[in-house]
């Protein structure tokens, strides 16, 4: 059971950080989807994972599961869930403005915070894209 | 001890008594509650003028607030909130000592000036900007004052939601571009602070600051070493908040997109991971037990001179105003930390000092630079206050910050780090200069690279008429004469950071007032 939980922890996190740095937005956002997965699952083992047992103390004794880790996983995902929702809305306000959904948009080769509202230099990014 | 602490705080003149501190303690959510009740307002109605008169009420109302709360912290008792009244290791607390009650006054100092600046027009790009900055302000406040560590982690989550809307706001694509960068590495960030709080409550059982510092001093071996890395955990995702090196590169794009208003409210968010490293190191990992002595400051010591270096060559080599403010405010990060990871109670002091010093000036700078990207402001104005600023966040003598980075010199024990210690201090100032002359050159006196406005900029100014001169000239003026009141006060202030410092270095006292909460079941 342990092990079984544990390889599946490291497969989520592992291949969600590889996508996460991936240049692409979409792959990104699920590579941080995956990532949480696998942080929400940490959480609960951390608990230390008990099957078929309440989450109560009774008089009698006996064992228990550890309610805490189980209330935090839930904060953590309704937390992750808002979070991810943004970051999609924020990737398709990035996609419309750039044309792209690479992480970096369009490659801009000013440090003005505000010089990049006139036309952008394409040919750059068309550059940056074929070196990527 | 409360003859001197009258002379800090803004309604100094009202006698802290035993009845007031009661009263405080239940006003102790308010912090939080009033800018989230207020956000949630501001979104009920769709007047602008309500939602201005929302956001700067609210500010306004938390600087006296938190003005009238640091005396009653000052008395050297932790206030303590236990949410739901349940009994303490169960109940979330809120916490409010000496350190919290100093930043939420930074906090509330620093907003106003923020919102006030924004009603320039920076707040009309779209709907929200007004909930989304109180929403800051309350996951700020709820980060500074809460006792536990997964509600840090909330209130984290809070003040980081808001801040990606702030920082996008206006949608122009080096904000979009930067935002969304600044949202996933913050989304990784996020993730990790999990783990780390998942390794801690594995092996004490406990997410309450105060029990698990407790807990954390009887481990054994191998449970201790799975607490240290999960606090060395956090450590990264505090540093990732604060911009140490190295999880600084993020910063200098993202706060020179932002509009000026947001950059000079984000000035405070560094400082929330500052806080978080300090909270962490004094309070968990601190001086008081052998196994996990001054573990974040073996760390801490060498990011923060990299991280003073890193800003320092940035600020030389940038073109940009904004950018040159973001490259200083990651040295003054930097420097601070130096001054306080050597664990000392003069060094935390200084280190605090320089903390308030730094935030307001590094505010009052992005405001500045926002304003000498106006081409209707009034130049000479602007240079005047831009000298001043560049002066002050240099650290050159007139201002606070000379005597900010005097204290860490002299605060500083004499060993082998010290020679390091003073080329930090005094070669990131010399560059400051440096850097700070050449784009007050180039700006005032030189037509080479003339601030670039922004299309967006010059459409709005042009639809709209001007009573804005004075809304966008009184914030950074504001800002700047509250650093020349901490220069004046500076005693007072830095007598209160000592306190502040001596506090923080007995842990077990702070434990026990907050795990043995009065005020009764």
């Amino acid at each position: 059971m342990n092990l079984l939980l544990a390889s599946a922890i490291a497969v989520l996190i592992g291949s969600g950080a590889y996508l996460v740095l991936r240049a692409r937005l979409f792959t990104v956002l699920l590579g941080l989807m995956l990532v949480g997965y696998g942080v929400n699952l940490f959480l609960l083992a951390m608990g230390r994972v008990r099957v078929l047992v309440p989450p109560i103390i009774t008089d009698a004794g006996g064992p228990y599961a550890d309610p805490l880790p189980q209330a935090l996983v839930l904060t953590a995902i309704v937390i992750g869930f808002g979070m991810t929702a943004f970051l999609l809305a924020l990737a398709v306000r990035s996609r419309s403005v750039f044309g792209s959904d690479h992480v970096d948009g369009l490659a801009d080769s000013t440090d003005s915070a505000s010089a990049s509202d006139s036309a952008a230099a394409p040919p750059v990014l068309v550059a940056r894209h074929a070196a990527s | 001890m409360i003859a001197t602490s009258f002379s800090v705080g803004v309604l100094s003149s009202l006698a802290p008594t035993p009845i007031h501190q009661a009263f405080a303690r239940d006003l102790l959510v308010l912090p939080v509650l009033l800018p989230l009740a207020a956000a949630c307002l501001s979104l009920l109605t769709s007047s602008i003028l309500w939602r201005r008169i929302l956001m700067l009420g609210t500010t306004l109302l938390l600087v006296a607030l938190s003005g009238w709360l640091l005396p009653m912290a000052d008395l050297g008792q932790v206030l303590v909130y236990r949410l739901g009244n349940w009994p303490v290791p169960v109940a979330i607390v809120l916490s409010l000592d000496r350190l919290a009650a100093l930043l939420l006054l930074l906090t509330a100092i620093v907003a106003t000036g923020s919102a006030w600046a924004a009603l320039r027009g920076d707040d009309q790009h779209g709907p929200h900007f007004h909930a989304a900055l109180l929403l800051l302000i309350a996951g700020v406040n709820g980060a500074f004052l809460t006792g536990d560590l997964f509600n840090l982690f909330v209130s984290f989550e809070l003040l980081l939601i808001a801040s990606y809307g702030l920082l996008v706001f206006g949608g122009t694509p080096a904000r979009v571009r930067s935002g969304v960068q600044y949202a996933v590495l913050n989304l990784v960030g996020s993730s990790i602070f999990l783990v780390g709080i998942g390794m801690l409550y594995s092996v004490t059982g406990t997410l309450n600051l105060a029990e698990l510092s407790q807990r954390v001093a009887l481990l054994d071996a191998p449970s201790a070493a799975f607490a240290r890395s999960g606090a060395l955990l956090l450590l990264v995702v505090f540093a990732l908040k604060a911009a140490l090196v190295p999880f600084s590169f993020w910063l200098p794009a993202a706060y020179s997109a932002a509009s000026p208003p947001v950059a000079a409210l984000f000035a405070i968010l560094t400082k929330v991971g500052v806080y978080a490293i300090v909270r962490m190191s004094t309070m968990v990992v601190g001086t008081d037990a052998a196994h996990r002595a001054n573990l974040y400051g073996e760390w801490l010591w060498p990011m923060a001179v990299a991280t003073v270096a890193f800003g320092a060559l940035a600020a030389i080599g940038t073109r940009s105003v904004r950018r040159l403010q973001s490259a200083l405010l990651i040295v003054s990060v930097g420097t601070m930390l130096a001054s306080m990871a050597h664990g000392s109670e003069e060094g935390l002091s200084a280190g605090l000092f320089y903390l308030v010093h730094s935030t307001i000036a590094a505010a009052a700078m992005f405001l500045i630079a926002g304003l000498s990207e106006q081409r209707d402001a009034p130049r000479r104005w602007t240079s005047v206050l831009f000298f001043v600023g560049a002066l002050s966040v240099a650290g050159l003598p007139p201002l606070s910050g000379f005597l900010g980075k005097v204290l860490m010199l002299q605060a500083f024990p004499a060993d082998s780090r010290l020679p390091v210690m003073w080329t930090v201090v005094l070669g990131s100032s010399l560059l400051a200069v440096i850097a700070l002359s050449r784009r007050g050159a180039a700006l005032f006196w030189g037509a080479a690279d003339a601030p670039e406005t922004s299309t967006l900029t010059r459409a709005r100014e042009q639809r709209r008429p001007v009573p804005r001169a004075l809304l966008s000239r009184v914030p950074p003026t504001a800002l700047l004469l509250v650093l020349a009141a901490v220069t004046i006060g500076a005693g007072a202030l830095s007598d209160f950071t000592q306190r502040t410092a001596q506090q923080l270095l007995a842990p077990s006292q702070l434990r026990s007032q907050i795990l043995d909460a009065p005020g009764g079941r």
